[in-house]
């Protein structure tokens, strides 16, 4: 059994990883490595960078058609898809659901994915919406860690 | 215990009222119902059990129970968790004894229609949806509002775009009841069927309570889409008020905006607990673990990561020992399992929560759809008992059809299609040139349904499908062939 599977918790070795290059211009990574029977993503995205072979596969995101847009974050039911770029800092935009919304500028704690604060992060941009989209920032080591936000 | 701001929900709170509860004069809003409105008051106790008085709060949260049976205004065993509050109300404790006369004075209304459906949920709208293009469709729930249990899940549907995939629930409720009251659909809302019988014919007896009104129905065909009730868990002190079925609690705070309590604990990390934990949590309600006696996360992953994100832990292999509390949920002890499913000595852990939502399954409520004579038959991967149908979602007494939980724990999505199915078999008959055309659009639906019973979560329904439609077929064989 993965540890996903017991802990509800992804390992990157369970993800398909971008490479430097790729993270530098800004990718979406899609933290999704159950079957279940969705696809919104793929309609979702402007540059079908994502594809499945049937609704229930997993999918399959192409790095390299990948701009980094966002859209599929929104549409995402399992709010699992996150854009991550890293240069000198890493920024990552994250599905955020909750009250209240933190405004740009504004310093919060960067958690991972058990919920642990890891690091402190400054909010770039506050997207709203049906599923509002956060933008942090953290340090560039946290650019696969830091998957959410508490607002002190 | 209100919530005033939400970051999915906006609450639309009627006027303010007030009511009298035991003598005493309370506030409520117009459009909550008596037991929401009591619990704002933080009135946890709703009724005692009738041998040892037992304090109850409420459990299901959708009229399938009876742990909130109060008497209003003289009337005794009034469901408070579904029957809306009004102005100058009086509420008290139900009489410990049973009235001698339930009804003294009522109306009686007789109806005749071509297709009576009971439930106004998914399966119960999207079917009078599509029979209503050809037949006179009645609608009857015993719910104030249609929507079924879809006007709680505030969460994003997965599936497809056709099967409104990415949208709200709450949004899909709406979008569905605004398209049935565009047709000519006549609704019975806060009416219960009680009562099927076979007159040569099928026939439906149906009260509305509140109004001391009762519907005799005669009906051309019937589809029984009456949902699910949420399954009991063994424990010390599993009735204590506070221990709740998981989706009364998404009733209480998604549609009525009231908080359960301060910090909880959830049984179960199947989809439901899972989600039920984001949505506590998006409440702004605490939640202290989810305690799961199998081995892993029975629910997405996705939902599971969500809330693990968020800092909640997930206790595989535990379960929850004792409740305790006096007269009101105080605390739980969980502790691990081995692989026979016995508590492990020593592996307690004591849990302070003030309430306690069991996400443990479902079962078809089949009270109504058995009174038929269908045949009924226990199926586990179908989540209990069930009645056996066919593709077309037809039971083995013609023209009574099933739809939705009732035929299958299963999602709101496939419970969608099934609706349509069935409300569309259902007026073949009554369709003199369109046959052809129902036909393509019911198999465009099965192929549907195919496609979304064909990963990993489509294990488990897909089986019981299968044992239900084969053992539809051997039953309805055999009765051709004596």
């Amino acid at each position: 059994m993965k540890r996903w599977e017991i802990e509800g918790i992804v390992e990157l070795k369970d993800l398909e990883l971008p490479n430097e290059e790729q993270l530098r211009k800004g990718v979406a990574i899609i933290e999704c490595v159950q079957e279940i029977p969705c696809n919104p993503c793929v309609d979702a995205c402007p540059t079908n960078a994502i594809s499945m072979e049937n609704i229930n596969a997993l999918p399959k995101i192409d790095y390299e058609k990948c701009i980094g847009c966002g859209k599929c974050i929104e549409v995402c039911p399992g709010l699992a898809i996150f854009v991550v770029k890293v240069n000198e800092k890493a920024l990552i935009s994250l599905p955020y659901e909750f009250l209240p919304l933190p405004k740009e500028g504004q310093k919060v704690k960067a958690l991972d994915r058990e919920g642990k604060e890891i690091c402190d992060a400054i909010v770039k941009k506050v997207k709203k919406g049906k599923t509002p989209v956060i933008t942090i920032e953290v340090p560039p080591q946290y650019a696969m860690e830091a998957r959410n936000i508490r607002i002190a | 215990m209100r919530i005033i701001e939400h970051p999915i929900i906006e609450f639309k709170r009627g006027r303010k009222i007030h009511f009298y509860y035991n003598g005493k004069k309370l506030e409520a809003y117009e459009g909550e119902t008596i037991a929401a409105a009591l619990y704002a008051n933080g009135i946890k106790i709703l009724s005692k059990s009738l041998r040892k008085g037992r304090p109850r709060g409420f459990f299901c949260g959708i009229g399938k129970c009876s742990s909130c049976l109060m008497k209003v205004n003289g009337i005794p065993n009034v469901r408070t968790c579904i029957t809306l509050i009004k102005e100058g109300d009086v509420v008290e404790d139900n009489d410990m004894v049973l009235p001698e006369k339930e009804y003294p004075e009522c109306k009686f209304t007789k109806l005749n229609t071509d297709i009576a459906i009971v439930g106004g949920g998914p399966a119960g709208l999207s079917a009078a949806i599509e029979a209503a293009d050809y037949a006179n469709v009645l609608l009857i729930d015993e719910n104030h509002r249609l929507g079924g249990q879809l006007i709680k899940q505030t969460h994003k549907f997965f599936g497809s775009k056709k099967e409104k995939a990415g949208t709200r629930g709450i949004e899909i409720a709406k979008e569905l009841e605004d398209e049935v009251r565009k047709k000519n659909i006549k609704i019975l809302l806060n009416t219960s069927v009680i009562g099927y019988y076979d007159r040569g014919y099928h026939f439906l007896v149906a009260v509305d309570k509140m109004n001391r009104t009762v519907y005799e129905i005669k009906a051309g065909k019937i589809i029984f889409a009456t949902g699910a009730q949420e399954n009991m868990l063994l424990f010390d002190g599993n009735d204590l008020p506070g221990v709740y079925g998981a989706g009364g609690v998404q009733t209480l705070m998604n549609v009525y905006g009231v908080k359960p309590g301060n910090v909880g604990l959830i049984v179960g990390a199947g989809n439901v607990g899972l989600i039920l934990a984001y949505q506590l949590l998006q409440a702004d309600v605490e939640v202290a673990c989810i305690v799961e006696a199998m081995p892993k996360i029975g629910g997405y992953f996705v939902h599971a990561a969500k809330i693990r994100r968020c800092g909640v832990p997930i206790y595989t292999g535990h379960s929850i020992k004792k409740a305790y509390g006096n007269e009101h949920v105080e605390g739980a002890i969980i502790a691990k399992l081995d692989e026979k499913w016995n508590f492990i000595e020593g592996s307690e852990k004591d849990i302070k929560c003030d309430f306690i939502c069991l996400a443990v399954g479902l079962s078809p409520t089949i009270r109504l759809i058995a009174q038929t004579g269908a045949d009924i038959l226990f199926i586990n991967e179908a989540g209990g008992w069930v009645a056996l149908h066919n593709e077309y979602m037809e039971t083995t007494k013609p023209g009574i059809y099933v739809a939705g939980d009732l035929a299958n724990i299963e999602e709101a999505s496939t419970a969608m299609l099934e609706g349509k199915i069935a409300g569309l078999h259902a007026v073949i008959e009554f369709a003199k040139n369109d046959k052809t055309k129902i036909m393509e659009k019911i198999k465009e639906y099965m192929e549907d349904l195919e496609i979304f019973r064909q990963g990993y979560f489509g294990i488990r329904p897909k089986i019981a499908k299968e044992k239900i439609w084969r053992k539809y077929h051997e039953k309805m064989g055999n009765r051709r062939n004596s």
